[in-house]
């Protein structure tokens, strides 16, 4: 751009600011930044929900998360499951005026596969995309998989001429050397178009006139800062200078409450947290049991388990704002009914432990982040203090998020004893869970697993994981997915703790609906005049 | 002469080499980057597959001898997070952060000599004794305090100044930025400055009253009094100017820090430059970042002090006899 035009953008943008328009330029930060413009590079939720404005997929989440139609207007599943047929919703148009046809889509699958994309378990490998004519598309699998677009949200749908015109064909990966077309551009058919976008400063969204569908909101233009101090978002929103913020920090939520002019819409997330033991080892590494593993032993997890006293986590910790929960996973995703969390009780606690072999207890060590969930330090700490009541004494190794993660997950050999970790089944789906999280370690060169940090191990809900992927009957499939969790939770398999909260920090002349999976998504916010 | 500006090169090219090494092997702890580039669920061969085409999986060594290799050709590599290469991602924040700097350093001269000069004269003054008072707050408060409390007075009670960012900029040429063009350019600029500024601030206030102070015994101000010249002229005439030549020394070298220690201010402010980028660098990991910025400000310190030195051997003829000598 000339100097010349930024002068005249400058004034633009001032006059914006001072007429009447305002009301409809939505000013929002948030704690991370939009990295990549690439919707095919990282798989995190705030970017997908960033690249949920300028792009779509064939399926779309509401705000309770159910899945509707989206660039496709229906599909059909054939009676063995393993044909579904999609048709294309006609009419619409990228942001750079083509239009969206069946190549696309077979594109989109072809690119969303590649290597350097991150988000290939979006689609099974196995799975053909055929097309039928420009506006179906029929998917051929070569098993039955009731939750093949259960994900398909935030496969991106891309425009083939564009990508091919812009040299972007090749998904641009994580480790790219130099940035792609694709990376610093998009060309979407959502609901607004990227007007600027500045890595890690700044990113300017418009709406999109032409967009095929009419949306709840009234926003037209959408100003994206990053701003990663806590406390300068918050004032940034209390000036009223932004007008949503997220995340808000707990200890803020009641000032902002009581400023008059925003307040903090909070809600629990679908992420779970929990805590998690080494039942491989047979020597902990971290411990002054020699000799044994004493987290092989039932009696010794569920002491454990019932030494946690998750009413004062909430009360305390987490200011009222956490549901503590008896499962691996959110109530919205797997209803929780028949299952209620084992009752906090110090005293069969101390009993248990004595009948495992440990009537004084024992030395542990216990890692855990300290920058990626809400209070995730002070969760451990609290943990620590209520294991010491029943006489184990846990040395605590609270690190930021960068160091616990290389020393906790694989690349780094699993070194841990006893940790603390959150986790969000990818697909919403139980599956995720009982495969990711639940699932043996045992079977090399298989992802099963590869979550579950202590290795956590029972060959029968494996068997039942498998069934639960392929059985397409839901009453059937809804019933083995209780019976999976029922034996884990038999196990003291691991001591799920509480969903934590969402906190968004919203100006008070926006309404805006809040989605539990933590996407911010501003076609559904209306600001007034 | 040339001998000992070849030996002044050559060492502050091992203190840069020693910087490069010592940044490097500290990154070794900083954690793992390729957590940060992918999601919870990617494959682990994925990840494995990653970490190669990063060379992560390399010796230290092998690394370090290829880092070096490169950045020798003016090749930082890219940038871990965002896929952009390192020099012009520091090159787009740099207007920033000059600017930044640059206005601090003018607010702390511009407001730091006349209240050094000011207490020198009136030493007994109430209003000398605040601002002593107030030098002491600006030397004791971490900076990121002044900031947080500068940003709830002005923006949130007042709301007068913006909290963060750098307001509208303009374009001049193909790199440089600037938010001196604009009226919330301007606005941005104010509370950042002060909060960086304030330390140097009450560092030359102090200089200019102690030198101030100094200077005024001396016999030349007596003769000039006794020669019955206006008190003004005196002051400012005569022992102001003197006093300015180690304060100028003094300012030309903390710009310098002003620049190195912009990164609290620009994380405080979301304030869009590299020590923000360097910030934001460590807690994911983006290691070519690091490593280039630590780079770029040892460079800037090592020849600060090179220029210095240089300078010192050529004014005072006692150093380089000296230096002869050896």
């Amino acid at each position: 751009m000339s100097f010349k035009t930024n002068c005249l953008a400058a004034v633009a943008a001032l006059a914006l600011m001072c007429g009447a328009v305002q009301a409809q330029t939505l000013r929002y930060a948030n704690q991370g930044e939009l990295k990549s413009l690439d919707p095919y590079t990282v798989n995190e939720t705030t970017t997908n929900a960033h690249l949920g404005h300028p792009y779509e997929g064939l399926t779309a989440r509401g705000k309770d998360l159910k899945i509707e139609p989206a660039l496709a207007e229906k599909w059909e599943v054939s009676d063995d499951g393993l044909k579904w047929r999609f048709f294309l919703r006609k009419g619409v148009k990228f942001h750079d005026g083509s239009d969206f046809t069946a190549d696309d889509v077979l594109f989109s699958a072809e690119r969303v596969r590649a290597t350097g994309s991150n988000f290939t378990t979006r689609i099974p490998t196995s799975a053909k995309f055929v097309k039928v004519d420009d506006h179906t598309v029929d998917v051929v699998l070569t098993a039955p998989n009731p939750i093949l677009n259960a994900q398909w949200d935030t496969w991106y749908i891309m425009s083939k001429k564009w990508a091919e015109a812009n040299n972007a064909v090749a998904p641009t990966p994580a480790a790219a050397t130099t940035p792609s077309h694709a990376s610093l551009n998009a060309n979407g058919t959502g609901p607004y178009k990227i007007e600027s976008h500045q890595p890690g400063v700044k990113t300017v969204f418009k709406f999109n006139e032409n967009y095929w569908k009419k949306i709840d909101g009234n926003i037209k233009e959408i100003i994206f800062t990053p701003i990663s101090s806590d406390a300068t978002r918050v004032a940034a929103l209390l000036s009223g200078e932004v007008d949503v913020i997220e995340p808000v920090p707990i200890q803020d939520i009641q000032r902002v409450n009581a400023s008059g002019n925003a307040q903090v819409l909070t809600g629990p997330e679908l992420r779970t947290i929990f805590l998690g033991f080494d039942q491989t080892r047979d020597e902990l590494l971290e411990s002054s049991v020699k000799g044994k593993n004493p987290f092989k032993d039932v009696k010794v997890r569920q002491a454990f388990y019932q030494a946690i006293d998750i009413e004062t986590i909430k009360s305390r910790v987490m200011r009222g704002l956490s549901t503590p929960s008896p499962l691996m996973i959110a109530p919205e995703l797997f209803s929780t009914a028949g299952f209620t969390r084992a009752k906090f009780d110090a005293e069969a606690s101390k009993k248990l432990l004595a009948e495992a072999g440990y009537p004084n207890g024992f030395e542990l060590g216990m890692d855990c982040p300290n920058d990626r969930y809400v209070n995730d330090g002070q969760i451990c700490q609290a943990v620590v203090g209520m294991l010491a009541r029943i006489g184990v004494k846990v040395s605590l190794n609270a690190q930021p998020k960068a160091q616990y993660f290389a020393k906790v997950l694989k690349p780094g050999g699993y070194k841990t004893s006893f940790y603390l970790l959150g986790w969000t089944p990818g697909t919403f789906d139980s599956h995720n869970v009982l495969y990711d999280i639940l699932g043996c370690r045992d079977v090399a060169g298989s992802s099963r697993g590869e979550s579950n940090l202590g290795n956590y191990c029972n060959k029968k809900v494996d068997e039942l994981t498998d069934k639960i992927l392929v059985e397409s009957d839901t009453a059937k499939r809804n019933a083995m997915i209780g019976e999976a969790y029922k034996m884990t939770v038999d196990e003291f398999s691991y001591i799920p703790l509480h969903q934590q909260a969402l906190a968004w920090g919203v100006s008070k002349k926006v309404k805006l609906a809040q989605r539990a999976d933590n996407s911010v998504l501003l076609y559904y916010a209306t600001k007034e005049q | 002469m040339l001998a000992f500006v070849l030996r002044r090169l050559f060492q502050s090219l091992m203190v840069m080499l020693a910087v490069a090494l010592i940044a490097f092997t500290m990154f070794r702890f900083v954690g793992d980057p390729v957590n940060q580039m992918v999601g919870v669920d990617t494959p682990q061969e994925q990840v494995a597959q990653l970490r190669q085409t990063l060379g992560l999986d390399e010796p230290v060594v092998v690394q370090f001898a290829r880092y070096i290799y490169n950045a020798a050709r003016l090749e930082f590599g890219v940038s871990y997070q965002f896929r952009l290469p390192v020099i012009s991602l520091l090159g787009e924040r740099a207007p920033a952060t000059l600017e930044l700097a640059f206005m601090s350093a003018l607010f702390s001269l511009l407001v730091g000599i006349p209240m050094g000069v000011y207490t020198a004269l009136r030493r007994d003054s109430w209003l000398a004794k605040i601002f002593q008072t107030v030098s002491l707050v600006g030397i004791s408060l971490p900076t990121f305090l002044i900031g947080i409390l500068l940003i709830y007075l002005f923006s949130v009670t007042l709301g007068w100044l913006p909290s963060f960012g750098r307001g509208e900029v303009v374009k001049i040429g193909n790199w440089w930025t600037t938010g001196l063009l604009t009226a919330s350019g301007w606005k941005a600029l104010i509370l950042p400055s002060i909060t960086l500024g304030l330390f140097q601030m009450t560092l030359i206030m102090r200089l200019v009253r102690a030198e101030m102070l100094e200077v005024l015994r001396t016999d030349y101000i007596k003769f000039a009094r006794a020669r019955g010249l206006k008190t003004r002229a005196i002051h400012f005439g005569h022992a102001l100017k003197n006093t300015l030549v180690p304060v100028i020394t003094i300012a030309g070298l903390q710009l310098g820090s002003i620049i190195a220690f912009a990164i609290i201010t620009e994380t405080v402010f979301q304030w869009p430059g590299m020590g923000l980028l360097f910030l934001k660098a460590v807690q994911q990991v983006d290691i070519p970042i690091m490593a280039a910025y630590l780079m770029l400000i040892s460079f800037l310190f090592v020849s600060i002090n090179l220029i210095v030195d240089l300078l010192y051997a050529l004014v005072d003829p006692r150093l380089r006899a000296t230096i002869g000598a050896h």
